[in-house]
């Protein structure tokens, strides 16, 4: 943790400090001794440590005082005692976990349902803004980016409420064609159908921002090879294949890595709010699972909850942290 | 000079603009058919004789819904939610991004990375959830707004909007005036960051204005419920429930099941509508935005 947080730290301040190093000289001669230089930067800055106070509260309230409750997963939360004087319990609630009888089914719905994201929805706005890039209208390019973006911006329950409404198998406007060609409604919320309805709603939902990235990677290929190509009797395709693609190499590499260090993470509230009693067998994630034990079992299981949250979490870390590595050495580049 | 297209080169534009307009129409035709479904009589809707523009138009799923007290204290609450956590983020985030934006900040890097731990780490919802319950806040409006109020990710485009906008030639020139950093900041920073204060405050608002999980997570009240919370429930029932809506008449005028389904493809145009209307205004950001969200 600790050489990983000097790393990202380290790459984050070279790279603004590059951007800022022309027009702001340093405060002090580098033939002071540094502890002392240091603390005097410190008393003159006083006033932008004034202004940091209200963000940097929020954080610790907010952000590290949860961090600091995920050990509850090794006491027995007691409401009266709080977390503090909880007491504890070990690895108690972690073993419960990993003898539980839904331990791997809750982890293949996991994996199942990201991993059949991420190869269905990373491809796609690749392919969406190649086909945009290549547009010569360009009103009709403006027109088609202004509406699919749109479904970005919608919430997750109008989104649901809309597969709920239009996909509803007994009065559902997407099902009175089924029905007549079929014979038989189709129920989009069914076990078999969940995860194709997640999937693909999600399509419906982020294609068109996704494709954003790919599209800002794009403006960046030379206009000048496709004209080269083109007078060299290129057919657009070719150019797109050899010029436009390995153009966006780096980013998309980087982009899939990146992604893949978010297996863990599907959208509960999204999965939450399409979960019904039909499904559970397949909609149940571990950030759905971890939820329901807190708050919808007769007795609220906190510490059980936390220690599946805190599962997910590590998981999740490791991953990022791999995923990060990855993109460094492979595409050369990282986010932090 | 310009090269005429060859056939192949023809066939590939006839293909692309196909597939960009079948794929624009079928973003579109959901938003479109909630829209049409809100405004037509509740007989085409129960017969399906809707399928793109409203059949027997009509608004009395719209008076419905001004008629109902609950659904109008929703509307209500999602306006004060909205615009609460768009100042508070913004202002948050704004402190933040400036203060880490000034590299002669000592312990910048190390503040930068006080940031970036909670979106490596997640706590996750119990102990937030738990967090919240021992500072009081159960069944309070802060426990709406207060739990996500800031974005790191808004916190780092915003640092880079003053990394870039603000050279380090103004500040020098300020303090050779004698203006400390207080007044730089109020003075000359924050009236030179518009763009990026109208950036936040979109971005925060619509993210408010769509919240509803903080809602159910932390409140049990009706009277607190932001409008996505009242369309979830709504959703959740197949039939009439006359005290979710409320009021008397509407009770009376909702016992016709049919109007049903008309009053939730109304709830649903009118929790759809304001971001769809906010969020050209931010188009322009979204690349950064974009390259950063990857992250998370």
């Amino acid at each position: 943790m600790t050489s990983t947080a000097v790393k990202i730290d380290e790459s984050d301040g070279s790279n603004s400090g590059r951007s800022n190093s022309d027009h702001l000289k340093p405060a002090f001669k580098p033939g002071q001794r540094p502890s002392r230089r240091l603390g005097l930067r410190m008393r003159r800055s006083w006033q932008l440590y004034v202004l940091l106070l209200p963000p940097l509260i929020f954080s610790i309230i907010f952000l590290y005082w949860p961090m600091y409750g995920l050990i509850l997963a090794f006491k027995s939360y007691n409401i009266t005692l709080g977390i503090t004087g909880s007491p504890w319990a070990g690895f108690t609630y972690i073993s419960q976990f990993f003898h539980s009888y839904l331990f791997w089914p809750v982890i293949k719905n996991t994996l199942v349902l990201n991993v059949y994201a991420l190869l269905a929805l990373f491809p796609l706005p690749i392919v969406l803004a190649l086909l945009m890039n290549s547009l010569r209208n360009q009103r009709f390019k403006k027109a088609v980016q202004l509406i699919t973006y749109a479904p970005y911006f919608i919430s997750t329950v109008v989104l649901v409420g809309i597969i709920l409404m239009l996909f509803s198998p007994t009065t559902g406007v997407i099902n009175q064609p089924i029905s007549a060609i079929f014979g038989h409604p189709v129920d989009f919320l069914s076990a078999g159908a969940f995860r194709h309805t997640y999937v693909w709603s999600g399509a419906w939902q982020t294609l068109g921002y996704s494709s954003i990235i790919f599209l800002a990677a794009l403006a960046g290929v030379d206009p000048e090879l496709h004209e080269a190509a083109r007078v060299d009797g290129a057919s657009i395709l070719r150019r797109i294949w050899h010029i436009d693609l390995p153009g966006i190499l780096p980013v998309t590499v980087t982009l899939l890595i990146l992604n893949m260090g978010q297996l863990l993470n599907s959208g509960f509230e999204k999965v939450l709010l399409l979960q019904n009693p039909n499904n559970l067998a397949v909609s149940q994630v571990l950030d759905t699972y971890s939820y329901q034990i807190a708050f919808q079992s007769q007795i609220p299981q906190y510490s059980y909850a936390t220690a599946i949250g805190l599962f997910k979490s590590v998981i999740s870390l490791v991953l990022i942290l791999l995923a990060n590595w990855l993109a460094r050495r492979v595409a050369k580049q990282s986010l932090f | 000079m310009r090269i005429r297209d060859t056939r192949g080169d023809r066939a590939y534009y006839v293909v692309n603009y196909s597939v960009l307009i079948v794929f624009t129409l079928m973003v579109l035709y959901p938003i479109i058919y909630v829209i049409s479904a809100s405004f037509s009589s509740a007989k085409a809707i129960a017969d399906n004789n809707v399928y793109l523009w409203p059949v027997g138009p009509t608004l009395d799923a719209y008076k419905t819904i001004v008629q109902s007290p609950n659904l109008l204290i929703g509307f209500a609450n999602s306006a004060v939610y909205t615009v609460g956590g768009a100042l508070l983020g913004t202002a948050l985030t704004v402190l933040a991004g400036y203060a880490s934006s000034r590299d002669d900040l000592p312990f910048r890097r190390v503040i930068t990375f006080f940031f970036l731990i909670p979106t490596l780490v997640s706590a996750g919802i119990v102990p937030t959830y738990i967090v919240v319950r021992e500072l009081g806040l159960l069944n309070t409006r802060w426990a709406v707004i207060l739990p996500g109020a800031m974005s790191v990710f808004n916190v780092i485009i915003t640092r880079t909007f003053y990394q870039m906008n603000i050279p380090g030639e103004m500040l020098e020139a300020a303090k050779v005036d004698g203006a400390d950093d207080f007044r730089f900041f109020f003075r000359i920073a924050l009236p030179l960051s518009k763009p990026i204060i109208a950036v936040n405050l979109l971005f925060y608002g619509i993210t408010q204005w769509n919240g509803w999980f903080n809602a159910f997570l932390y409140t049990s009240d009706q009277s607190l419920m932001p409008l996505q919370l009242v369309l979830r429930e709504l959703l959740s029932q197949s039939a009439v429930n006359p005290a979710m809506i409320g009021g008397a008449d509407v009770a009376e005028i909702l016992k016709r099941q049919e109007l049903f389904d008309k009053l939730k493809y109304a709830m649903i145009v009118v929790a759809m509508i304001p971001p769809l209307v906010a969020y050209p205004f931010v188009q322009k950001h979204f690349v950064k935005g974009a390259l950063i969200g990857s992250l998370k």
